[in-house]
């Protein structure tokens, strides 16, 4: 497995500064990908090339545009993309990224066919390499490093990881915690769509053994066992950290899409009951509301 | 998309799964034809997007006209867990002798697809004890798992290869329509031993549609649905009388969750989608005014990255041009709130610093106003 942090972080320079590691682009040209390049280039992510087919040559925000991942690996030796293409052309992208040699790929389409989520997966896997979302805000370090559609005003360079199928919920979370004083160490966007990338396991495996981690926010939301795999996960490994969680969808009704592909409760498959109660067995305490959690955390800390 | 039971059992047949004689309809005159050809006795069965309607009276016995009058427009009339019956299926009775579980599902902490089969049919499968649980990949079900499913759910002799040749033309149909579960229950052994679906449900993947135009017809949708999805906004409805609005799933989830704990009624889950502008808030604002139960709006947006201006001013347009005249109450956190407070003041918005003021709010008004 590729270490995220190594990845992400660079090494450390003569002055004890991280390197910026090189992103590219997908889809820069496009409306989200050329709003959120110039935000992730404000925050200092070191966006190095985008590819945009048919506009090879030319600049955007001064970084250079290739026609293809191919060329824009080999000019930049990058590990890392971001996707912003819409949702029939994911599979193809995430192909092109993936056979380039990129191993940290962050999908944010939303409304991608799980087969073609299923088939990106099993490439990564092939490759060694990291997908996270689709459907996903991104990643951010905070202080260092953003690759995805967050705003920066909620994060705050600090100990808590939060991860989270919601980007919204992301956001505001977080921010309720800056505003507490808990910084993040790491905020990670796990999507919304039944099958992830990166599954809330595999986010929580990341950054568990990080010797600076001070606590974790996980929050999830009604539909799948996401997070009763985890709760078991942690109870399993005797995982002491403190963490807190949050469900959204306590009050959806059965049956029904709310809004995420994959935030639907079949029977008590995937009802917010279930996840509690697998919660409660891993002595994560679950928060009523968002406004809640950082006074969750304190308690636990 | 959910399919009902007749529409499930269409793709049955399709795929050559074996099903009683049955016809559907949406109307009784279309109803009294469908019994003549059909014959009686037969069941009545309400198809309704929900499961529990065997004990709700929505199948029921029919063996002659004065019952078929009766209890056809009954059923169809009927409201089931909130959903009223979408049609009618007429089904001939089979001579059961065991009834079976037989499901494919999308398993998504394992990422494949994952067989659920049982010796015990009929009822909701979590409440069954003795279940066989197969990861079985992407591909299609081979024929020594199929076999080997079969024989610990005890089956013997000819159901053996019945039963093989029913789960490999399920999992066929499950990878061919892009389905996240497809279930038979009860699977049923007839007396003569042959095997049949006597129920079905199936659920494809919405993001797939678009590879579906077979599929298509079996889309339903309320006209205002179908004007949400072309905006890009989820919409649920339900019949409480608080609508609920907001910039993503997870968030509208939680002030819909905020809400009901506080003693409010949703009337609707509305998720503008990830980046909210004027248009689009102001296109919500439109069809939450088409729902007459609404009798207030409760308007929750985290805009990082959109100012909060450009949401005040679509209210403002919507209250100048008429579209609503009801109460709304909004946290409109991020970029510009200040402001916004400032130019929603002298209408019917009122701004909260938090989603929890602004759902005080709400209930109250609503419950003076009986």
């Amino acid at each position: 497995m590729v270490d995220i942090f190594e990845l992400l972080k660079g090494q450390k320079d003569q002055n004890g500064d991280y390197q910026k590691q090189p992103v590219i682009v997908q889809g820069i040209t496009g409306k989200f990908g050329s709003v959120h390049t110039k935000l992730m280039l404000e925050y200092g992510t070191n966006i190095a090339a985008g590819v945009t087919p048919g506009k090879g040559g030319q600049k955007f925000e001064n970084v250079p545009i290739y026609e293809n991942m191919k060329d824009a690996v080999d000019a930049t030796n990058a590990k890392i993309s971001i996707m912003f293409v819409p949702a029939k052309f994911f599979l193809g992208a995430a192909k092109e990224a993936l056979e380039a040699g990129i191993k940290l790929l962050v999908a944010i389409p939303e409304h991608v066919p799980v087969r073609d989520t299923m088939e990106a997966i099993q490439m990564a896997e092939q490759k060694n390499a990291i997908m996270i979302g689709p459907n996903t805000p991104g990643i951010i370090i905070p202080g260092l490093i953003k690759i995805g559609i967050m705003p920066a005003s909620p994060f705050m360079p600090g100990k808590i990881a939060v991860l989270s199928k919601s980007g919204t919920l992301l956001y505001e979370i977080s921010n309720n915690l800056t505003i507490s004083g808990f910084g993040q160490i790491f905020t990670l966007g796990i999507g919304g769509d039944p099958i992830n990338g990166t599954r809330m396991i595999d986010a929580f495996d990341m950054i568990k053994d990080n010797p600076e981690l001070e606590g974790m926010v996980i929050v999830g939301e009604i539909g799948g066992e996401a997070e009763e795999t985890l709760a078991k996960h942690i109870v399993d490994i005797g995982f002491k950290k403190p963490i807190v969680g949050y469900i959204a969808g306590r009050k959806a009704p059965k049956e029904k899409r709310m809004g995420h592909a994959g935030a639907i409760v079949m029977g008590n498959y995937g009802s917010a009951e279930s996840k509690i109660a697998m919660f409660a067995k891993a002595n994560i305490p679950v928060a009523k509301r968002p406004g809640e959690i950082a006074i969750l955390l304190s308690g636990k800390m | 998309m959910r399919l009902l039971e007749y529409q499930a059992k269409e793709l049955f047949k399709e795929y050559g799964i074996r099903t009683p004689d049955s016809i559907s309809s949406k109307d009784i005159e279309k109803g009294r034809k469908d019994a003549t050809e059909l014959g009686y006795p037969f069941v009545i069965k309400a198809q309704v997007p929900v499961g529990g309607r065997g004990k709700a009276g929505g199948i029921q016995k029919c063996s002659n006209d004065d019952e078929f009058e009766l209890k056809y427009q009954q059923i169809l009339d009927m409201s089931i867990k909130g959903e009223k019956t979408r049609a009618i299926l007429l089904e001939k009775m089979a001579d059961i002798e065991k009834e079976l579980y037989l499901s494919l599902f999308l398993n998504r902490s394992q990422r494949c697809f994952t067989i659920i089969a049982s010796s015990d049919g009929g009822v909701e499968i979590e409440s069954v004890k003795n279940q066989t649980i197969r990861e079985v990949g992407m591909g299609e079900v081979n024929s020594q798992i199929a076999e080997e499913v079969a024989k610990e759910i005890g089956l013997n002799g000819n159901a053996v290869s019945e039963f093989v040749d029913m789960l490999q033309r399920l999992s066929k149909l499950t990878i061919e329509k892009e389905a996240e579960l497809a279930e038979i229950n009860p699977l049923a052994i007839l007396k003569d031993g042959s095997l049949i679906a006597l129920d079905g449900k199936v659920m494809t993947d919405d993001n797939s549609n678009f590879r579906h135009d077979e599929l298509q017809k079996y889309l339903e949708r309320t006209e205002l649905e179908e004007r949400a999805e072309k905006s890009g906004f989820s919409l649920v409805e339900l019949d409480g009388n608080i609508a609920v609005i907001g910039n993503g799933a997870g968030l509208v989830m939680s002030t819909f969750d905020m809400l009901a704990d506080n003693g409010g009624k949703p009337a609707c889950f509305l998720d503008v989608g990830g980046g909210a502008t004027e248009e689009s808030v102001y296109e919500s604002l439109t069809l939450i005014s088409e729902m007459d139960r609404v009798k207030a709006i409760l308007v929750n947006l985290y805009g990082g990255i959109v100012k909060t201006t450009i949401v005040a001013s679509a209210f403002i347009k919507a209250y100048d041009d008429k579209l609503i005249d009801i109460p709304v109450y909004a946290r409109l956190m991020g970029a510009e709130s200040q402001k916004s407070k400032e130019m929603l003041k002298d209408t019917k918005t009122k701004m909260f610093d938090s989603v929890e003021q602004a759902i005080n709010g709400v209930v109250m008004e609503i419950t003076k106003n009986g």
